[in-house]
């Protein structure tokens, strides 16, 4: 765990955060990122212990940071400075310190309605032109008074200003809820979780305008951080879970499934239960659950099946091990199977050894320090492991897809022959150049894609947007594939740009789900078609090999290209469309759009 | 706790902030003598000279000050 984990120290991180940030620099492969603070208040410590928490996501941060209370001449009027640094973040650090019309008793009621909306209009335009700059923005809501002129009544008067922030608070939210691009940097609920009075110190403000206490800037920029390293697909995607102690309370193997505890009739099942539903709404979100306990597996499933009160159901997991090898190879073994890296896992077991194993065998596995069931669910939510900023419709359906993964491989275990397989599947695809609909699935498949993914570039939404107007410089295509089992969504992308009559592929992804499908065929036979319709012979590509890209290297050669270059950190290749190009895909009925 | 003692944790603070094991103090020392001592420093400064002697100062206390010395006798008041 590293001191930047939940549950962080705040007051060692403040102290020694000159030798963390030493040590992060020793990583490598980090995402570089340029992020604009602007200050509605003093910023200088959040913009380093911001920095501190994106290392620790693997983002290295160029910073531009704002003049003092600035923010809103340097957005509205910018002397050309912040779009030259063109930020890909923008963070717009206010707080209620910056509400100007904020009610007072003697107000009317037309007055104080007046007031919000200027406010509210105020934000509104702030945003607008804070986007304009193309970057990802991040702004904060209001937190709560640290006085209230009515007590509780200040809620609910009108001249109250808990009345007018609770107010603000929703017309913000229901803004932003419309905007891409745009995001919300909790601090109403985050100042509520840490208590207002430790969120605020009147003696920072009048000392250094500093708006919150500054031992709370771990709190703030942690969260910060969480929505950027989500923006940038660094999120973890799947849960792995003990059973006994950990999903329901006592040892199935000795007390039996009607003596362990789960359900609400005694406080440790309640806990249990609790535990449960929460993860049940998790995978409603797309997070995929897994089981990897020590267990006769007909008797481990029993705890499901034969208790009724159990919230999660044996069809809510993915991959479920119950036996006796150890667990980090059962871990190793679920990365396989459903093909996502090892450090797109969580793993929850109340075994204070059986943590201390898989972290030493698997380090990039995040295995939280859990003690006690009460503890599960703060655990995972506070960490943020699976913070949603963007949320697709794919997501939602991710479980199924890979349910229906699992399918495929038992179908395809019956055939001999592979492409009698592949023409058993009924495979179908739409394909054609990005469009606006689908800018958002777009971003979230080329931000997450490791594996086959020959450049790693990651591109912001509004990177995206730019190649949609652009068709004289780019080709970009997207499709998505369904069969006989299901749709697999929309999972491969590509940009390639244009210059001298020649096209080169900059980007192309591809979910691993979906590879050796010859859905790759399909989108080269696609480019090479976009090709000859704007008279382009040549078509370049590199390969850029990380850890996680092994498995294309050896691609482009197998589809026809020559290698040019053939170095340690590149291969480059060239591909000359021949007059009469036949295309290489033959088992999936392409639909252009 | 005497007031070497209170110098001798302050100077283990410091040496964590500017993350300088070479740093030595004296009561004369002052943020001039410290390269990157300043403003922003000096709030971390007091805060972890809060933490951890367990004080909370005022906001006339930490207005004047000038040197090592005074944040020693300072403390030194406090914990009494």
């Amino acid at each position: 765990m590293s001191i930047l984990d939940y549950p962080f120290d705040n007051a060692y991180i403040i102290q020694k955060k000159k030798s963390i940030k030493k040590e992060l620099l020793l990583k490598d492969n980090f995402v570089e990122k340029k992020i604009a603070i602007l200050s509605g208040s003093t910023i200088g410590e959040i913009k380093n212990i911001l920095e501190l928490f994106l290392l620790n996501y693997g983002i290295k941060p160029e910073f531009k940071v704002g003049g003092y209370n600035r923010y809103y001449e340097e957005l509205m009027f910018d002397d050309g400075s912040l779009s030259d640094f063109a930020p890909d973040f923008i963070y717009i650090h206010t707080s209620n310190k910056n509400i100007e019309n904020l009610p007072s008793p003697q107000d009317s009621p037309k007055i104080v309605k007046d007031k919000l909306e200027k406010e509210f209009n105020k934000f509104k335009s702030l945003c607008e032109k804070a986007l304009s700059y193309g970057a990802v923005v991040i702004v904060n809501n209001y937190e709560m008074p640290f006085y209230r002129m009515y007590g509780s009544k200040d809620a609910v008067v009108v001249q109250g200003v808990v009345n007018f922030t609770n107010k603000l608070n929703v017309m913000i939210a229901d803004y932003i809820a419309t905007m891409d691009n745009l995001y919300l940097n909790d601090i109403n609920y985050l100042s509520g979780l840490i208590g207002l009075d430790n969120w605020f110190s009147l003696e920072n403000w009048y000392l250094y305008k500093y708006a919150l206490s500054v031992d709370k800037i771990p709190d703030l920029t942690f969260s910060i951080a969480k929505i950027i390293k989500s923006a940038l697909g660094k999120n973890k995607k799947s849960i792995i879970l003990d059973l006994d102690n950990t999903l329901w309370g006592g040892v199935i193997g000795d007390d039996g499934v009607e003596g362990i505890a789960i359900g609400n009739e005694q406080p440790a099942g309640m806990s249990y239960t609790e535990f449960q539903s929460y993860l049940k709404k998790l995978s409603s979100l797309g997070i995929m659950l897994n089981v990897c306990s020590k267990n006769e597996e007909k008797i481990a499933k029993q705890g499901f099946t034969n208790r009724k009160e159990s919230p999660l159901s044996i069809d809510d997991f993915i991959c479920f091990k119950a036996n006796w090898e150890p667990k980090h190879i059962n871990i190793a073994n679920i990365a396989k199977e459903i093909n996502i890296g090892e450090d797109s896992f969580v793993f929850i077991d109340d075994n204070p050894a059986e943590r201390e194993i898989v972290r030493k065998s698997l380090p990039s596995v995040v295995v939280p320090e859990v003690s006690c069931p009460e503890d599960y669910i703060k655990a995972i939510d506070r960490a943020g492991f699976f913070e949603i900023t963007a949320f697709t419709k794919d997501d939602a359906k991710r479980n199924e897809m890979y349910k229906q993964n699992a399918q495929r491989a038992a179908a395809e275990s019956s055939f001999t022959d592979y492409t009698d397989y592949l023409l058993s599947l009924n495979m179908t695809s739409e394909i054609g150049a990005f469009s606006n609909a689908h800018c958002e699935r777009i971003t979230q498949l080329i931000n997450k894609t490791n594996q086959f993914n020959f450049t790693t570039r990651r591109y912001a939404q509004s990177e995206i947007e730019e190649i949609i107007s652009n068709h004289e410089e780019y080709i970009s295509v997207h499709a998505n594939l369904v069969d006989k089992f299901g749709d697999n969504g929309i999972t491969t992308c590509l940009i390639a740009s244009v210059k001298d009559n020649s096209a080169n592929i900059d980007l192309w992804v591809m979910s691993c789900r979906v590879f050796k499908r010859h859905l790759e065929y399909a989108v080269f036979d696609y480019l090479v078609e976009q090709c000859n319709k704007m008279g382009i012979k040549t078509i370049t590509a590199s390969y850029l090999p990380t850890a996680k890209n092994i498995i294309i290297k050896d691609f482009y050669e197998g589809i026809g290209f020559d290698i040019v270059l053939d170095s340690e950190n590149e291969k480059r290749y060239i591909f000359n469309i021949p007059e009469n190009y036949e295309n290489k895909n033959k088992v999936i009925t392409m639909e252009v759009k | 706790m005497t007031k070497e003692e209170i110098m001798g944790q302050l100077t283990e603070i410091f040496r964590d902030i500017f993350d300088d094991e070479d740093i030595v103090l004296t009561e004369s020392t002052t943020s001039d003598d410290i390269e990157d001592w300043d403003s922003l420093e000096q709030i971390n400064l007091l805060v972890a000279i809060e933490k951890h002697f367990k004080i909370k100062f005022q906001l006339a206390d930490v207005a004047n000050l000038e040197n090592v010395g005074s944040m020693v006798e300072l403390v030194s008041k406090m914990i009494a």
